[in-house]
């Protein structure tokens, strides 16, 4: 037996189709990365599409989903966002801009075992709603901050 | 009547808005991206290059060759073999010169670095200022030219010229200064002053790169409609060691994060 | 090839711990150089996080994700010694993996 079918059938115990595919050489480490982006989402220019474009129907407003962020960001370059959900079973985290060129900044899945909490840092045009989108059990759910951006200093 | 209840309101309106920027620094203290930069420059400092094949690891920042840990704090200073004040960036360019044969301009060509556009120079800036990361900011002024540097310094600091007659002072002489929402230091105060040369060099996440000192004044002199400052002048060198020896007792934090 | 992430794992509690921070430029495709032409969109679209083989985290990006990404989350069942891998692609096809081994505890 070869070394190649060693190492692909050590990887089938229990690791999974991509983990396989990659042991064999079929799929490139870095390939290996989930679905394709999801170019569709990324274009949209409302909230509403984007739920839309992300799988849902409609989304509800939640209080169980917090979003830690600034009132006030010194330059919209960097807004630093933390979104954490209380919901059950949630499996997604997406953080969308209302007045950004396009509407989702990301979309974040988390598998179980992971804490349903994210932060990350994202670019803003100007002062917007920023909504933080939940997918749980199905269904979506959002609540919303607004962010001002400002310009500093003296101009830059 | 009306006016003399809204005033106390746009103040605490002013107030409300400071502690707001406040929090803003501080979520974004959590991943400094100079780390990026600072991975590179001990790189850099070991990288064998020009025309003599040599690395910068026998440069001598201040604290003998090769010494790079608290040096920063300790500069600008005089170095004997130029016969002159130094801080670190003129100081790394005698350094390339000297140690890898590099011609002047050649080690000045791209002080900093730009989209898609890294600078050697901002990678070794915040690298060796972070081996100095909480020391003591402890600029020498025990030479006669390091003296005369923080005096030549404090004159241009006050000096008023360019089209709107501004001087440093006229934005950093007074307390409770502000251009917009962005709070001034003023570098008369030794507070002020020790947190200011303390968080220089800094990720500028408006410029999304690391910006050095020379940088700063180089902006600096720019907002002000003054002549370009050139980098590693005279002039920049003697206004880095005015403001080191105004922060002098402060903790180094840099490089740190700011807008 | 991209820098080196810098990533950082720790055991806190039952937890791990993960924060990291990616060298990218993140060009939205909107913005114009000094001569007037649009620098082209270069920006993270991937990013997984695998430990023992299973992913921990998975995300999709668009450009409005900041100039050097940082993230942070945390999941279970780390443990210290053990390794995370974490990888990106960008639109361009350019791609990112990089190792670190859990701390901590």
């Amino acid at each position: 037996m070869n070394g190649k079918r060693r190492e692909v059938l050590k990887a089938g115990g229990g690791a999974g189709v991509l983990a396989l595919a990659s042991a064999a050489g079929l799929i490139r480490p870095g390939e290996a990365l989930g679905q394709e982006w999801n170019k569709a989402a990324f274009g949209t220019k409302s909230v509403a599409e984007t739920v839309k474009a992300l799988g849902g129907g409609s989304s509800t407003e939640s209080k169980e989903i917090q979003i830690t962020a600034p009132d006030i960001a010194e330059n919209g370059a960097v807004v630093p966002i933390s979104v954490e959900s209380r919901l059950a079973r949630t499996q997604a985290i997406a953080i969308m801009i209302e007045k950004n060129p396009n509407t989702l900044s990301a979309n974040f899945e988390i598998p179980e075992g992971t804490d349903p909490f994210v932060t990350t840092r994202v670019k803003m045009g100007e002062t917007s709603n920023v909504y933080a989108l939940v997918k749980a059990d199905g269904r979506y759910f959002h609540a919303v901050k607004e962010i001002k951006v400002t310009i500093g200093g003296c101009g830059g | 009547m009306a006016l003399a209840i809204a005033l106390p309101c746009l103040a605490r309106a002013q107030q409300d808005t400071q502690k707001e920027i406040e929090r803003y620094r501080e979520l974004l203290q959590d991943g400094n991206p100079s780390e990026l930069f600072e991975a590179r420059g001990a790189e850099h400092w070991k990288t064998k290059r020009g025309p003599k094949n040599a690395s910068l690891e026998r440069c001598d920042l201040g604290l003998s060759a090769g010494v790079v840990k608290g040096a920063y704090v300790q500069l600008p200073r005089y170095f004997a073999d130029t016969d002159k004040v130094q801080d670190l960036e003129s100081r790394l360019v005698s350094c390339m010169v000297a140690l890898q044969g590099l011609s002047s301009e050649e080690a000045k060509r791209r002080p900093y670095s730009g989209p898609g556009q890294p600078s050697v120079m901002t990678d070794l800036v915040a690298w060796i200022a972070s081996e100095s990361r909480g020391m003591r900011i402890a600029p020498p002024q025990s030479h006669p030219k390091e003296r005369l540097a923080y005096r030549a310094g404090e004159k241009i600091f006050y000096y008023r010229a360019g089209p709107h007659d501004f001087a440093c002072a006229t934005c950093h002489g007074e307390d409770n200064k502000r251009i917009r929402l962005q709070d001034l230091p003023n570098l008369t105060n030794a507070r002020d002053a020790q947190r200011a040369f303390g968080t220089w060099p800094a990720y500028r996440v408006s410029q999304g790169e690391v910006r050095s000192m020379q940088w700063r004044l180089y902006d600096c002199f720019r907002q002000q409609r003054f002549p370009e400052l050139e980098f590693t002048s005279d002039a920049a060198i003697a206004l880095i060691s005015f403001l080191a020896k105004q922060g002098e007792g402060g903790t180094f934090e840099a490089p740190a994060i700011k807008r | 090839m991209a820098d080196a992430m810098r990533i950082r794992a720790n055991i806190v509690g039952d937890k791990v711990e993960v924060r990291v921070l990616m060298s990218h430029e993140m060009e939205t495709g909107q913005r114009r150089d000094a001569r007037g032409d649009i620098v082209p969109a270069h920006f993270i679209q991937n990013v997984t996080v695998t430990h023992a083989g299973k992913t921990v985290l998975s995300a999709q990006w668009g450009p409005a994700i900041s100039k050097n990404p940082f993230v942070h989350f945390r999941f279970k069942g780390g443990k210290p010694g053990e390794k995370l891998t974490i990888s990106w692609v960008d639109n361009q096809g350019d791609k990112r993996t990089d190792e670190a081994t859990i701390s901590g505890g």
